[in-house]
């Protein structure tokens, strides 16, 4: 009785629950597993929350029998045990201990010990490697072996700022899309490595199962075999600075023709941009694309206007070092000069030079000597960057 | 005998009055008064910025804040809640409680006492001052690193991890002091025939509080000078570029901050025994054994820290040993379970505020411990560590676990302190506002966690927009329920209420029930006699 009207509410109030529409997306417990790992996971996990569900209901049971009959104001005498005395009651006492033991490292144990060895074993048959970068707050992905070796490309949020700061309607992905995701053929073993060129960053799909950290000057590795074509999508989740809430994991899982296709577009695109560097830009091309690159790339730090926010990020606008000479009379790089902060970065200043192409970097920086009120006039050919490599 | 000792008291006792009283006082019932007052200042600044925090996540999108301000919020919510609310409660019953519950006439370096205090304030002050700095356009606000301050994400912020930093060595030296002065206490300072294992189980408690803290706060100290000196020096301990490593960090921070759990946890479970006993009109069940189990806690406490950082990547026996003695702990944690429980068995319970408090609490932080026991699974791990599931889960250790657990004391102890008793209608209300504003904030928690939502993140993806509605309501109901704890606590002080008898509850053991309510200046003129 009590029972079906229990669920009886429970069933309206998923209703109510239901009839939003976003919530259809929610999930009550892990999002659909589409690794081993991420199967293997859930069904450890469902496993040790219904043997808690079990303990908690049982203990919440005798002590609510307890807060029932053993009242005073129904008049119960209390004892005053302070210990099992017979041999029986200690026995009895021991029993909860012995199951926990069990529960503990058998029950609970070894499954557990069997997930951890699958977790880590992360060289054995991998069919291809990725090494992923973290930065603040962007994802860089670069394709190590096989038919994409050599694609190395940047993933970046792509929900506008209008959306965020709701001067815009939210988007169906808000805050879960990329301008380039990441592509992985579906039933191959990745080997993923991590690193980072800035602070701690967590790359976690939790339809993977997979959440590891990317360090800074180490590598890290984990791995996933998607078995299921679709896009998964994921966050970092290490605190990493004030973008953080904002630098989403997307991957596309396709077949493995699928992939060998893509593999040969990217990389025709990526022949095609270097190809362009060596060619003479006009200014209006650079700045066209420059300012591209520094809404995707900078703004964040340094804002829209070039007013940065300062202490912790300094204004381009005005910024003696942005209208300042990048090369001395030989022709060589200065040092701390606007080219080479852009180039090798400087502190929290990130260094661009394995992040953008030349062309990208030739154009943000004639962009930002450009803008902002800034005045140089001068501009930066992509070539003169390449010469730098 | 004890009115004829206050009235001889108030004759030749003389201290000074107004500021001066409480600056220069050496007195543990001023002192601990102090550390309960601050504690509870700090408890509504802690909550004021959590409820800020909440806010913001009412709705996908950013409303009121921006994202480096909402990283300065959670982190010093936490730095705030654990260092200046959380620690000074336990430390101010300690003072209160620990020279009644003993039989001593004060604590026994009443100096280092009055130091310990002091140094709290300044703490907090600079916790929070680079809020009011950046008004002022100087520096770019407070710590926005959390309050776990990992490198190099600490190296690179701005000077609200500085002051952080001299936050901690200040609270930390405060906390030290503290400790040296209760196991001196506890050593030396008990009643004739209080052998150790009569020694009441709060007392026991804080005396493993105590050795952890000794044992854990030098290492945090140690790592983040560590930091301060990589910030400002050119050293790189943190930095591989200069052969550090920014893990090493955490290890330090963790070796400190797993004990730190039971740092706030054991008081608590210390005083609980009292309530359950006085409630149920029965003796406290299995003392040795809850007391040997505050050992085998504590001990444990000190190896298990890496069962924080599981994500980092560790070897495969590493991991398999951190999550083999994580879930060890769940041992003697069970004993306690039981201990407490078979306490409540069969005796002749009562529901007045305490009772509520504590029974609640164990409902409570049972939930607490259990997922507790899941996340020492390294491979679940990875989807839990730093989701909502954790978030969730440390509030029921630590809000319920903790806070409550202080709000029994509080409302068990209120009339001995102040002589007054609470309006019980009152507590009552706030027993229940409580216990149900907590769930509805948290329990959606878990399962936003669950499905995906990272921890700290001060905008989310448009799935998890109801759960984190419901959480915020909650979180409001929550935060404005605990006036109604200022407010009794407040009109007992200023001796409203009725006046409370020297014992008031009917089961209620030890020593500190033997003196008037409020206990004299001086308490124990005569040396009790332990049997
Ligand atoms: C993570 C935040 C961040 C991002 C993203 C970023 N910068 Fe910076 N940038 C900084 C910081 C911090 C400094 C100051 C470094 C210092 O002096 O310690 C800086 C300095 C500079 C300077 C020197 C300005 C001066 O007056 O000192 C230039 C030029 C610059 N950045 C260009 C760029 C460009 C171009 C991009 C995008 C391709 C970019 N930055 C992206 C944080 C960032
Ligand atoms: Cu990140
Ligand atoms: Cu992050």
């Amino acid at each position: 009785m009590a029972l079906k009207r229990f669920k009886a509410m429970g069933a309206a109030i998923a209703l109510a629950f239901w009839s939003k529409v976003a919530y259809a997306e929610f999930v009550w417990n892990f999002p659909k597993p589409v690794t081993p790992l991420a199967e293997d996971t859930l069904h450890v996990h469902n496993k040790f929350m219904l043997i808690c569900m079990v303990i908690f209901l049982v203990v919440l049971g005798i002590m609510i029998y307890s807060i029932i009959h053993h009242r005073k104001d129904k008049g119960y005498k209390p004892a005053n045990f302070t210990g099992p005395s017979t041999k029986a009651q200690v026995f009895w006492t021991l029993v909860p201990f012995a199951l926990l033991l069990y529960i503990d490292f058998i029950l609970m144990g070894i499954p557990a010990y069997h997930s951890v060895i699958t977790m880590e074993d992360t060289k054995n048959n991998a069919d291809m490697v990725i090494k992923v970068t973290g930065m603040q707050w962007r994802w860089q992905y670069e394709y190590m072996d096989g038919d994409a070796k050599g694609i190395k490309f940047v993933s970046n949020l792509k929900t506008p700022q209008e959306q965020i700061y709701n001067q815009a309607e939210k988007g169906p992905d808000y805050l879960l899309e990329v301008d380039n995701p990441v592509v992985l053929p579906v039933g191959k073993k990745v080997r993923i490595l991590l690193t980072s060129n800035d602070v701690i960053h967590t790359w976690w799909v939790p339809q993977f199962g997979v959440a590891r950290d990317a360090i800074p000057g180490f590598l890290r590795e984990t791995w996933a075999r998607i078995d299921e074509p679709g896009t998964y999508k994921g966050q970092c989740k290490e605190l990493c600075g004030k973008g953080h809430g904002f630098m989403p994991v997307v991957v596309n899982a396709v077949s493995e023709d699928e992939f060998k296709k893509w593999a040969e577009s990217k990389k025709a695109e990526l022949a095609a941009a270097s190809a362009v560097a060596e060619k003479e830009w006009s200014k209006e091309d650079l700045m066209a694309l420059g300012k591209e690159v520094y809404e995707k790339n900078c703004s964040v730090c340094h804002q829209v206007d070039g007013k940065g926010v300062p202490p912790a990020f300094p204004p381009l606008a005005g910024s003696k070092i942005v209208n300042g000479p990048n090369f001395d009379a030989e022709g060589k790089l200065i040092k701390d000069s606007h080219l080479d902060r852009v180039f090798n970065g400087f502190r929290v200043m990130p260094a661009w030079k394995g992040v953008l192409n030349d062309v990208e970097i030739a154009a943000v920086v004639t962009y930002e000597r450009n803008a902002f009120g800034n005045a140089m006039g001068d501009l930066l050919q992509p070539a003169q960057v390449k010469a730098l490599r | 005998m004890t009115t004829a000792a206050q009235a001889h008291e108030a004759h030749h006792d003389h201290h000074p009055t107004g500021i001066m009283r409480w600056l220069t006082t050496t007195n543990h019932k001023d002192i601990g008064t102090m550390y309960l007052v601050f504690a509870l200042i700090m408890f509504m600044v802690g909550g004021a910025m959590a409820l800020a925090v909440r806010a913001e996540l009412f709705q996908p999108g950013m409303q009121l804040m921006r994202p480096e301000f909402f990283n300065q919020l959670i982190g010093v919510h936490a730095l705030i809640m654990i260092f200046a609310a959380l620690m000074p409660a336990a430390t101010g019953f300690a003072n209160w409680l620990i020279p009644l519950q003993i039989g001593a006439p004060d604590m026994a370096l009443p100096r280092l006492n009055n130091w310990g205090f002091w140094l709290l304030p300044p703490a907090a002050i600079l916790l929070t001052l680079p809020f009011i700095l950046a008004l002022f356009g100087i520096g770019d606000g407070a710590i926005a690193t959390g309050w776990t301050f990992y490198a190099p994400l600490s190296v690179q912020e701005g000077i609200g991890v500085d002051f952080a930093i001299f936050a901690v060595h200040l609270l930390g030296i405060s906390s030290v002091m503290g400790s040296i002065n209760i196991i001196v206490t506890i050593f030396n300072m008990r009643a004739p025939g209080m052998t150790m294992m009569k020694l009441p189980l709060f007392a026991w408690g804080w005396l493993i509080t105590a050795f952890l803290l000794i044992a854990t706060i030098p290492v945090l100290a140690g790592a983040v000078t560590m930091l301060l000196t990589d910030r400002h020096f050119g050293t790189h301990f943190f930095n591989a570029a200069g052969g550090g490593d920014p893990i090493l960090f955490q290890h330090l921070f963790w070796f400190f901050g797993h004990p730190e759990v039971y740092i706030l946890l054991l008081p608590v479970w210390g005083f609980i025994p009292h309530i359950l006993s006085a409630f149920s009109r029965k003796p406290t069940y299995g003392y040795k054994a809850q007391v040997y189990s505050f050992w085998a806690i504590g001990i444990l406490s000190l190896v298990v820290w890496a069962h924080h950082v599981f994500t980092v990547g560790m070897p495969v026996p590493a991991l398999l040993y951190f999550m083999y003695s994580t879930m060890s702990i769940s041992l003697p944690l069970a004993v306690l379970f039981f201990c407490w429980i078979a306490t409540m068995w069969r005796g002749a319970m009562s529901f007045e505020t305490p009772m509520l408090f504590a029974t609640g609490w164990i409902i409570l932080f049972g939930i607490g411990g259990l997922t507790g026991l899941v996340l020492a699974d390294v491979a679940a791990d990875a989807q839990y560590h730093h989701s909502y599931f954790v978030v969730a889960h440390f509030h029921y250790t630590l809000f319920a676990g903790g806070m409550m657990g202080m709000m029994a004391g509080t409302y068990f102890w209120l009339p001995k302190m102040t002589g007054r008793m609470y309006s019980e209608k009152l507590g009552k209300l706030h027993f229940w506002l409580t216990a149900i504003a907590f769930n509805l904030t948290f329990m959606p928690q878990f399962f936003l966690g669950l499905a995906g939502m990272p921890r700290r993140i001060p905008d989310y993806a448009l799935q998890f927009a109801e759960f984190n509605m419901i959480s915020s309501i909650g979180a409001f109901i929550l935060g404005l329920s605990q006036l109604i704890f200022v407010y009794n606590i407040v009109s007992c002080i200023r001796g409203q209420g009725e006046k409370a008898a020297d014992k008031p509850w009917e089961g209620a053991e030890g020593l500190e029930w033997t003196l008037s309510s409020p206990p004299p200046y001086h308490s124990f003129t005569v040396q009790p006699v332990v049997k």
